[in-house]
């Protein structure tokens, strides 16, 4: 990793340029929520001038950039033979510009499942290895709770990672991609009044967290609380949307069906993304559910938050980011679902 | 001057453009890409159940295609669907695979219509197996309930190919009606030429039925197992595993002596899609065999 400055001239220039040559895509308003408040989302731009630098967390994350709703795994091309398969990883590289530290927190994750270990996800893999993601800083909301699962601090998983400190940006430079491209435009060394300045407004963000939920045992927690009334007291509200796993950051399972082209000459095997908490996630055939009630899968989306994920990485795949709240229809709130378990909300 | 990011193409990778060998866990590999296999014959076992020998057509394919007793692989009916299907018949027997399905719903019901010489796709195997090596020098028990027989003839031809590695060998069949019995077609050759001693009960009988009719755990009346050196292979649905495995617990068979095989809902095979998880057992990878005692430190298990 190497420690650098930018002005904010040069970055404006840079992301400029950028822009230009790439497909880049970046915090933009999409709408406004009941209480007039802005809806922010990753759309393609074409300007610098479109791009909300100041928002404040995209409505859906940034996973479905590397793990779309829906997409192709296979076709089938049917022949007098039988039939061939053909599969296509193809992707053309795109940058990602202001990302918070969160999400990409949240990719590193699931880069454990999906890049590492067995069975590594050509598709996935594909589309990380061509994404050049320029992360930014930014002042917490009142609801994010990153802080709690140690994921408000980046220090891999991205090319470029900025932070604000008043003329210019504290910039990480953390690939030789982005080091080539940074050739093209006046970048400085780092000064002894930048490098205060740095941990001065890292000091003042890590400050203004508001939501805090404590953590720590909570995999032996989710073993002891198995069968708690916490889990009916929630799981009655849940509708069974799946709302929270679409805008979760780390939210990866997925279906899969096939469909037979109009032509009758192909196939298509897709796959779409799931959760946990839909009706038929633990069907089988003759219509056995290994999970019937709402509770069971709410709890079975915590307990992989917190329990499996902790089992199989030494870390919660939860990262604070609170989408799945905002998501709600039934206002479950994580933080409060996690304080009921540890018993701290009864007086 | 150039801003363009620089495309990677995963395309290049070496072990991408292998043929995938799905033993190969780690490599890089096309997870999504099958092996045609030509259905080469089909028995018509029941009405709901019929054994599709099937025979993987590349030879690079058939030659890294190698699995253990337990073990399962994704069949796929381009089309209409992938599905789980444990392995039934031998590990000996490079490029050809056996498969006992059951119809039960669409994916299983068109496999049910299709006629020799169709094509369909395999990735696999997954999972993980009956440790057959570490049962050598024991007795063994093979106890099935239903169709739970059908990867139960995996470790029945391991066995038989290896028979002087094992002591007595005692095979344990329950099911419904006697309409439901599969394989009983194998039971003399398995008696006569690899001396097991088999026992079938059902549960409801008919006029033609000449055997005993009651519950598995009956038949224990009729064997005797010294718990000390035997191993227990118990395939069936989960409350009659359970049912089995307490029964032989309390007469002193270690639970770690014990392996049941798992089922739940699969769509990867590969620790991906989520679907099978258990508590935080992934069955497809975990899975689907396990010891009593695992099975039972499992969340919502049974
Ligand atoms: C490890 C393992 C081994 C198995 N071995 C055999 C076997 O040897 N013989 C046999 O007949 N059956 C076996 N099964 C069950 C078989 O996979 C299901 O019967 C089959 O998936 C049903 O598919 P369907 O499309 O006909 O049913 P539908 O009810 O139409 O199911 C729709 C989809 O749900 C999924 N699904 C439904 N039920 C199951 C299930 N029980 N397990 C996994 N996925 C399911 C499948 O993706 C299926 O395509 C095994 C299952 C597992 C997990
Ligand atoms: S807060 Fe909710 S949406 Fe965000 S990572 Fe945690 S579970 Fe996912
Ligand atoms: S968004 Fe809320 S109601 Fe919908 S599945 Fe998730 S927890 Fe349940
Ligand atoms: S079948 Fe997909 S994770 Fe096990």
């Amino acid at each position: 990793m190497l420690f650098k400055t930018i002005t904010k001239e040069n970055l404006r220039t840079f992301i400029t340029n950028i822009i230009k040559e790439n497909q880049t895509f970046a915090p933009v308003v999409v709408s406004t929520d009941a209480d007039n408040n802005p809806i922010y989302q990753f759309k393609k731009v074409d300007s610098f001038e479109e791009i909300k630098i100041n928002y404040t967390k995209s409505y859906s994350s940034i996973k479905n950039f590397f793990l779309p709703y829906k997409e192709d795994l296979s076709t089938f091309h049917f022949n007098e033979n039988g039939w061939e398969q053909k599969i296509n990883y193809r992707v053309n590289p795109r940058v990602l510009f202001g990302v918070r530290a969160c999400d990409i927190n949240a990719l590193i994750k699931l880069d454990q499942v999906l890049m590492k270990g067995s069975f590594p996800h050509p598709y996935y893999i594909a589309r990380r290895k061509n994404t050049f993601i320029i992360g930014l800083d930014h002042e917490p909301m009142a609801d994010c709770f990153c802080q709690s699962l140690d994921t408000n601090e980046v220090v891999h998983g991205f090319d470029i990672f900025l932070t604000d400190i008043g003329p210019k940006y504290f910039m990480l430079i953390n690939s030789s991609k982005a080091f080539n491209l940074l050739k093209n435009i006046t970048i400085e060394e780092v000064k002894e009044e930048d490098r205060e300045n740095y941990i001065k407004e890292k000091n003042r963000l890590a400050s203004l967290f508001k939501s805090h939920v404590d953590v720590t045992g909570m995999a032996n927690l989710m073993d002891i609380e198995f069968e708690s009334s916490v889990w009916q007291k929630w799981g009655d509200k849940c509708l069974s949307c799946g709302s929270c796993a679409m805008v979760c950051p780390t939210c990866y399972c997925y279906t899969v069906c096939e469909k037979i082209n109009l032509s009758l000459k192909t196939a298509s095997k897709e796959k779409m993304l799931y959760s946990c908490n839909l009706i038929d996630f633990a069907e089988v055939a003759g219509g056995h559910n290994f999970r019937p009630k709402s509770s069971d899968r709410l709890k079975y989306r915590y307990y992989h938050q917190h329990r499996g994920f902790v089992e199989s990485f030494d870390e919660s795949k939860c990262v604070g980011c609170n989408r799945c709240q905002k998501a709600c229809p039934a206002d479950i709130n994580p933080v409060e679902v996690l304080r009921d378990l540890r018993k701290e909300n009864i007086k | 001057m150039t801003y363009k990011i620089p495309v990677y193409d995963i395309n290049n990778e070496h072990s991408l453009s292998q043929t995938p060998n799905f033993n190969n866990k780690n490599a890089l590999m096309k997870t999504d890409m099958v092996y045609q296999c030509e259905i080469t014959n089909i028995v018509e076992l029941t009405e709901s159940e019929k054994l599709f020998q099937l025979k993987i057509i590349n030879p690079i394919e058939a030659k890294i295609f190698s699995f253990l007793p337990g073990q399962f692989v994704m069949v796929e009916v381009p089309g209409f669907g992938e599905i789980p299907v444990s392995i039934s018949g031998s590990t000996s027997r490079r490029g050809s695979v056996a498969l006992c399905i059951r119809k039960v719903g669409k994916v299983t019901g068109i496999l049910h219509k299709l006629k020799k010489g169709t094509m369909l796709g395999i990735r696999g195997p997954f999972g993980t197996h009956f440790p057959m090596k570490q049962m050598k020098g024991s007795n063994i028990l093979l106890i099935a309930g239903g169709l739970g027989i059908a990867p139960l003839r995996a470790p029945i031809y391991w066995i038989n190919e290896h028979r002087s590695d094992f002591e007595n060998v005692h095979i344990l069949y329950g099911v419904k009606t006697p309409e439901q019995i599969l394989f009983d077609f194998q039971f003399d050759s398995w008696r006569k030429i690899y001396n097991y001693d088999i026992h079938v009960i059902v549960e409801n009988s008919d006029k033609s039925w000449q055997g005993k009719t009651g519950l598995i755990t009956d038949l224990f009346k009729d064997i005797s197992i010294d718990v000390k050196n035997t191993y227990a292979i118990v395939c069936g649905p989960p409350a009659m595993f359970k049912f089995v495995c307490d029964y032989l617990n309390k007469q002193g068979l270690a639970m770690n002596q014990m392996f049941i095989s798992l089922e739940r809902r699969m769509h990867c095979g590969m620790g991906k899609c989520c679907r099978c998880m258990v508590g935080s057992t992934f069955t497809c990878v975990d899975g689907p065999v396990m010891d009593f005692w695992t099975v039972m430190n499992l969340k919502e298990a049974i």
